[in-house]
């Protein structure tokens, strides 16, 4: 079948699936989705419509990012939106279903959003909602909108009409079309993707590969995995572009292993590609031929960084390499590799055809287009954000995220991962850029953001980062083996009590050396999270080296918990909760806590409702 | 949280090793790009790599078995110890982090009595830790098997286990 009778079948099935003369059930069934028990909200649906003797179609789609409501279904009656209820289990979606597909009652108080043209007085569109006000989606355009294991959905939306473009264009010209729309890696360091390119395709040898990397390591972040999960073939496509641009034959994708679902769409993409001529021999009837092939990672974060990653796929253990020679230069057994993030990929065919004007005119000056973000920690509304770069810290974090829940105080957000830092709650007006995050201490990283309130302890933090990179460290460079460990242990020190007014210009110390002397982004990066919190909150540090007090009430050796006699009512909640019988007091009477027999389990401070319970 | 039912890991006992060993004989060529998925493969049949089998792949890729012991070793994913029934994977990503994932993981520890890497002497639990499961907005995360649970706390965390252990 040739791409034209494709892509009108794609568009005739897609038009019959929008004038469906049935229900239609949506549900996201992403891998946050099926955590949140998507599965059996599901199954509950199919049996609810085959009780009321409603026919209806059902489609899986990937997550729509609104992750705090999950697990989601989005109803649609013939020549109605989509209307999307989040927070489901079994029992309220066969409420829901009976009442709006059999009595036509649609159960207002439960519907978030609606999507589609027509409007339902009552409920917000889906644009209107603060979450999604601000956002705008380039990389995520597919997802949660389209079955991600149906390549003609994908088509029916603009899918591989960017490479089709691009295969009508010199590979120069895709390359000064990249370079011009200003697109950035958005793995993290923000290279500039079509210089990457333009050096990978100068590379005189014949044979070339290119790397799709998908290992996704920093804890926190979990945007390729949606996007994977979502859209796969968005990804997939820029790679074929990109292929064709620096002229190569053969590509990887590197994905890790604890990301099952992914690896299974991904398998199912490729496989239709290679049914509908989109890879192999001649594709789209052009002389250009192309071969994927997938690579599961086995676990190890320093992969991410490319000659790891490439060590890896070599099979070998995953250890980086000094850099020059570049991997544009001599990458993968030695030939020249062009190793692109998931994201950056996915932004490559929308740029394609909408033209790299389009693309740069959104974002800043240096920091062109858009870029996702998972939000998550303590944020009401978490979940996977696409918005133009600049926009300011304070917006993604309160408009969009709704802000802290609990009535509890912002402290910090956390950009970047183990190579990123912790931004003070007071530069909320800080644009979110390239430049700004670095100068700002942290880096944008590959779009992890974690909300911190005041329970959240600054030198309890770099310590769990540390914790991470110093068992990560792949151990051949000395400065990041032993300046981590070393860091560590200073820091566990501090934890425990023990650390010496000293240890501050130690760290700051090692914290140089490491930046300096390692060999790759694992070790330089590793110092960030202690710069920046020694930077911005010094005084948690001071407090726990010369006062011995840990404020946030995290570090054990260094608080105790006691109940404030004017709040606490005696309801006993705490007493009932603590499992080993710390807490004393009548009912109704103010309680108190037995100090030597508390393990400062912290669950009186979760569970009292008064905030009757204060870290001393 | 739901408790519908318990799927037992996939993977023991599924193959006998020498039944194994064949199947790789004709999945795999040889090739020392091969090594890795040809330790995922053994892993996903026996749900651990045996010292006899690393030997084996030596021999079938014809590197020296410290290369083939030294990427078993280096990757966390690869395990040299047979498992338990149940793999417990509690998340310790950032998210998770903040959430406080410590004090579940601490709780666990301490209900199962094992330390993070180990197996239950009943055979029944591994205890185990990942650096990020990727559902960070739905933190806390356990694992269990196969099977994700999102926003999870102490008490579901243990009450989850001890539903185990009971059936």
């Amino acid at each position: 079948m040739d791409f034209k009778t494709l892509k009108s079948e794609a568009e005739r099935e897609w038009k019959a699936l929008q004038n469906l003369q049935q229900p239609l059930i949506q549900i996201g069934l992403g891998t946050c989705g099926k955590a949140a028990g998507a599965e059996e909200v599901y199954c509950a649906a199919q049996k609810t419509l085959q009780q009321i003797g409603q026919p209806g179609r059902f489609m899986e789609v990937g997550c729509i990012g609104m992750c705090y409501l999950e697990p989601l279904l989005a109803v649609r009656k013939p020549h109605g939106p989509f209307v999307y209820f989040g927070k489901l289990d079994a029992e309220k979606t066969e409420k829901i279903l009976v009442s709006f597909l059999r009595d036509d009652d649609l159960l207002k108080e439960w519907a978030v959003c609606t999507l589609g043209e027509e409007t339902i007085d009552g409920i917000p569109r889906f644009e209107e909602l603060p979450m999604i006000k601000p956002q705008i989606r380039i990389a995520l355009r597919n997802c949660g909108l389209i079955d991600p294991e149906d390549i003609k959905h994908y088509i029916a939306r603009g899918g591989y009409e960017g490479l089709r473009k691009a295969l009508g264009m010199h590979p120069e010209e895709v390359i000064r079309e990249i370079k011009a729309s200003g697109l950035r890696g958005r793995g993290g360091a923000g290279f500039p993707t079509g210089l990457k390119w333009e050096l990978a395709g100068k590379a005189p040898d014949p044979t070339k590969y290119i790397i799709c990397n998908a290992d996704e390591g920093d804890p926190g972040a979990f945007m390729d995995r949606s996007l994977l999960e979502g859209d796969p073939h968005s990804v997939l496509e820029g790679m074929l572009i990109g292929a064709y641009a620096i002229g190569c034959q053969e590509g990887y994708i590197y994905i890790r292993a604890e990301y099952p679902l992914a690896i299974k769409r991904l398998e199912t993409a490729i496989k239709q590609m290679n049914q509908y001529g989109l890879l192999g021999q001649n594709i789209l009837g052009r002389p250009f031929r192309f071969q994927l092939r997938i690579k599961e990672g086995a676990g190890a974060f320093v992969c991410g960084e490319e000659t790891a990653l490439m060590a890896s796929i070599e099979g070998g253990r995953g250890m980086p390499r000094p850099r020059p020679p570049f991997p544009a230069i001599q990458g993968l057994w030695g030939k020249p590799t062009n190793i692109n993030n998931v994201e950056t990929l996915a932004n490559i065919p929308a740029i394609l055809t909408q033209g790299a004007s389009w693309f740069a005119g959104f974002g800043t000056e240096k920091s062109k287009g858009t870029k996702t973000f998972s939000l998550a920690g303590k944020v009401k509304r978490t979940g996977l954000i696409e918005v133009p770069l600049g926009i300011r810290l304070g917006e993604i974090i309160n408009q969009i995220g709704g802000g802290v829940p609990k009535g509890k105080k912002l402290k910090a957000v956390q950009t970047g991962g183990p190579s990123g830092g912790c931004i003070p709650f007071d530069l909320l007006d800080l644009p979110v850029d390239y430049e700004s995050l670095t100068a700002a201490g942290s880096i944008m990283g590959s779009g992890g953001l974690v909300v911190m309130d005041e329970d959240t302890c600054m030198v309890d933090i770099p310590r769990y980062f540390l914790t991470f990179t110093s068992e990560e460290s792949c151990g051949k460079c000395l400065p990041c083996r032993l300046g981590t460990r070393q860091m560590l242990d200073i820091l566990n020190d501090i934890c425990a009590g023990q650390g010496y007014p000293e240890d501050i210009a130690l760290l700051e110390n090692i914290n140089e050396t490491v930046q300096k002397g390692a060999l790759c982004g694992l070790g330089q990066t590793a110092p960030n999270p202690v710069r920046t919190t020694l930077r911005y909150f010094r005084p948690e540090y001071e407090a726990h080296i010369v006062n011995k007090k840990c404020p946030a009430g995290i570090c054990k050796p260094l608080f105790h918990y006691a109940i404030d006699v004017e709040k606490c009512n005696g309801c006993g909640v705490c007493a009932r909760k603590c499992p080993v019988r710390a807490v004393r007091g009548d009912k109704k009477k103010p309680h108190s806590i037995e100090q030597d027999q508390c393990t400062k389990c912290a669950t009186c401070y979760e569970v009292c409702k008064f905030q009757a319970v204060l870290v001393c | 949280m739901h408790l519908v039912h318990f799927e037992q890991s996939p993977l023991q006992g599924r193959l006998d090793p020498e039944a194994l060993l064949a199947e790789m004989q004709v999945r795999f060529e040889g090739r020392a790009d091969e090594l890795i998925p040809m330790l995922q493969c053994v892993q996903k049949a026996l749900g651990f790599l045996p010292e006899q089998i690393l030997l084996e792949i030596a021999r079938l890729t014809r590197l020296p078995a410290a290369r083939v012991f030294g990427t078993a070793t280096f990757y966390s994913q690869f395990r040299l110890q047979p498992v338990g029934k149940y793999i417990i994977r509690v998340c310790r990503g950032t998210a998770c982090h903040v959430k406080g994932s410590g004090r579940i993981l601490d709780d666990i520890q301490g209900y199962l009595q094992v330390a993070p890497g180990r197996t239950t002497q009943d055979g029944l639990f591994t205890l185990e830790t990942v650096a990020c499961f990727g559902s960070c907005a739905l933190a806390p995360i356990l694992v269990i098997n196969e099977r994700v649970y999102g926003s999870t706390n102490r008490s579901k965390a243990l009450r989850l286990l001890s539903d185990m252990r009971g059936g």
